[in-house]
């Protein structure tokens, strides 16, 4: 008998368990320090990440199907495996002043931060749908506790639990979607589905169903248009910080599973999963833009709008080509960047007692701290995909992509979708340079980490604008293994 | 096929009717009827039941339910294990001792926070 498995396996989830101990790390220190002194917790956590960075440097070499399949180590893994942890550093360096503006200083919110991205990391590496729901549960009930952390806050509470009754629900549906995979096929793991699948009739409506049901399941992660309704509730009432995580972290997580999914067990249904991911990019582009066009929250504004970017972001997968993959995994990079820095801002606004949540009350704020309006215009130009912005060079390619493709008319409906996201971005640039006065809120909230947050944002759009292509290069690179 | 879910469906059937000939016909038939008050109370354990069974439970019990459910999960994993202790050897012994670290973390997290004293 051979053995279930070896040492080297154990180096393929080498980053992993790196940050599950440093997760139950942050746990003990919770309730070993003093309170009042909790951002030690959050910095520990940052030591935390680096470690895990240095864990999935040295094991990159390792190029392995760990756990008989269970578990990928490959160039496509280790690319989401550094953007999670790009995410959990930023969100950690904003969270840090935010959570004691909100009086919720508590150490558990690190520790979750870090069991979530250890799920993420799980969903990016599995080859196999058992580990990939596993992972997918651990981010989900991680971030289920995160969206209600403000326990007192009624909002909190509705986007807690509106985001816990839609994400089981929709755990459900991509469940039933697997059994029918593997009842067609055999097998949980991704390949051997594709190499069973590849000799059977596809025309089984069994596997549409399992097709359609599996893209609603992750439709649901990722807030495709039919499956977005508990988006903006879930995002205006949980704390902007967790907003942050919640509008980069499952839909990153959620675009690594569903290309794995799609490109690597059911390629043979290509030409179906074309035309259905079509009409879903379309209808959540439009709907997301048009729908943001009339809100008054900038939470619920940027909520539609990061609906509208998975739009976009879904046109490089119905183009289908290494070109349309790879300009959908930097226009993830992008996205994180920008999205985070935009909610960071929101961050900046708040005070104890105010949310600061709404767009009018940035107004004035050009006047009051020119380099903060400057910070909020280049993300939202960013957003709104204006050079010399990374948020130009990712849409440029994905349209690129489509073009190149042969979907012409999908480039066209984006790029008219483009320019109606320029008029609610340009909204708040308008209220931050035009009025005059302003708003109630005199002074901003800021700490060091918050600065860091933003300035490494910052940085990453303008170098990722200017000189895409090293960026490019690496998600080109990332794809070999995948294709 | 078709026979195999047959054969399932007949003992699912006679499965059922066995058991409510069982208790609804056949013991009807031999078993005295003699009640009285302490056969028809509630039964608590032996105990004598207080109040009525229809009461709401406290939600602290939630706190309880859910660190119960901690170490019944422990447990049907160190079942098979201790079952298969000699064959597993000594990298199973690690793995199951880390497993029993990161619960007892829990355990001492739940401890700290107070969701094992009764308010």
């Amino acid at each position: 008998m051979s053995p279930p498995f070896t040492i080297n396996d154990l180096w393929a989830i080498s980053p992993e368990m790196v940050l599950t101990t440093a997760a139950i790390i942050l746990l003990i220190l919770d309730f070993l320090l003093p309170p009042g002194r909790r951002a030690v917790v959050g910095y520990t956590g940052l030591l935390g990440i680096g470690a895990t960075f240095a864990a999935l440097g040295a094991s990159a070499g390792v190029r392995a199907e760990a756990f008989s399949g269970m578990y990928l180590s490959d160039p496509f893994t280790l690319f989401f495996k550094t953007i999670f942890l790009l995410i959990a550093a930023l969100i950690i360096l904003i969270s840090l002043n935010y959570l004691s503006v909100e009086g919720v200083d508590q150490g558990e919110y690190y520790a979750l931060v870090l069991f979530a991205t250890v799920g993420m990391m799980i969903m990016a590496a599995s080859g196999d749908l058992l580990s990939l729901y596993i992972g997918l549960e651990t981010m989900s009930l991680s971030i289920y506790v995160l969206a209600g952390f403000l326990r007192k806050d009624r909002r909190s509470n509705e986007a807690a639990l509106k985001y816990l009754l839609m994400g089981a629900f929709s755990s459900g549906i991509l469940l039933y979607g697997m059994t029918l995979l593997y009842g067609l096929s055999g097998s949980t793991n991704l390949k051997a589905i594709s190499r069973t699948l590849a000799a059977q009739d596809l025309h089984n409506p069994a596997l549409t169903l399992a097709m359609i049901l599996l893209a609603a399941g992750f439709g649901f992660k990722i807030a495709t248009v039919p499956f977005h309704m508990y988006l903006p509730d879930a995002y205006e009432g949980a704390p902007t910080s967790v907003t942050a995580f919640m509008s980069v972290g499952p839909k990153a997580a959620g675009f690594a599973v569903l290309l794995r999914v799609f490109l690597l067990a059911i390629p043979s249904l290509q030409g179906s999963w074309v035309q259905l991911f079509y009409v879903l990019s379309v209808l959540t582009m439009t709907v997301g833009n048009v729908v943001a066009i009339a809100q008054k929250n900038i939470k619920r504004m940027l909520a539609y709008s990061s609906i509208a970017h998975v739009g976009y972001l879904l046109i490089g997968l119905v183009a289908g080509s290494p070109l349309g993959i790879s300009a959908i995994l930097l226009y993830l990079l992008v996205y994180i960047l920008m999205n985070v820095g935009a909610f960071a801002m929101v961050i900046l606004l708040c005070r104890q007692g105010l949310r600061g949540d709404q767009i009018e009350d940035f107004s004035g704020l050009a006047q009051k701290s020119p380099l903060a309006a400057a910070t909020m215009l280049i993300f939202l130009l960013s957003l709104a995909g204006i050079p010399p912005t990374g948020g130009f060079v990712a849409k440029f390619y994905v349209f690129g992509a489509a073009i190149k493709a042969g979907y012409v008319l999908l480039a066209v409906i984006a790029v008219v979708n483009t320019a109606i996201s320029l008029f609610y971005y340009m909204r708040v640039a308008m209220v931050m340079y035009m009025r005059e006065e302003p708003s109630p809120i005199t002074a901003l909230s800021p700490s060091r980490p918050l600065h860091w947050a933003l300035a490494i944002a910052i940085l990453g759009i303008l170098i990722i604008g200017v000189y895409p292509g090293p960026f490019l290069g690496w998600a080109w690179v990332s794809l070999t293994g995948l294709l | 096929m078709a026979a195999d879910y047959a054969y399932v469906g007949l003992f699912l059937l006679v499965g059922i009717l066995f058991v409510v000939f069982t208790i609804e016909v056949l013991s009807r038939l031999l078993r005295p009827s003699r009640p009285n008050p302490e056969k028809l109370s509630t039964y608590e354990c032996g105990e004598r039941p207080i109040g009525g069974s229809w009461i709401q439970f406290h939600v602290r019990y939630y706190l309880y339910a859910l660190v119960y459910i901690v170490f019944a999960v422990e447990t049907v994993f160190l079942f098979p294990w201790a079952v298969a202790f000699h064959r597993l050897g000594f990298f199973a012994f690690i793995e199951m001792m880390i497993f029993i670290a990161i619960l007892l973390v829990g355990l001492a997290y739940a401890w700290k926070k107070g969701a094992l004293e009764w308010v």
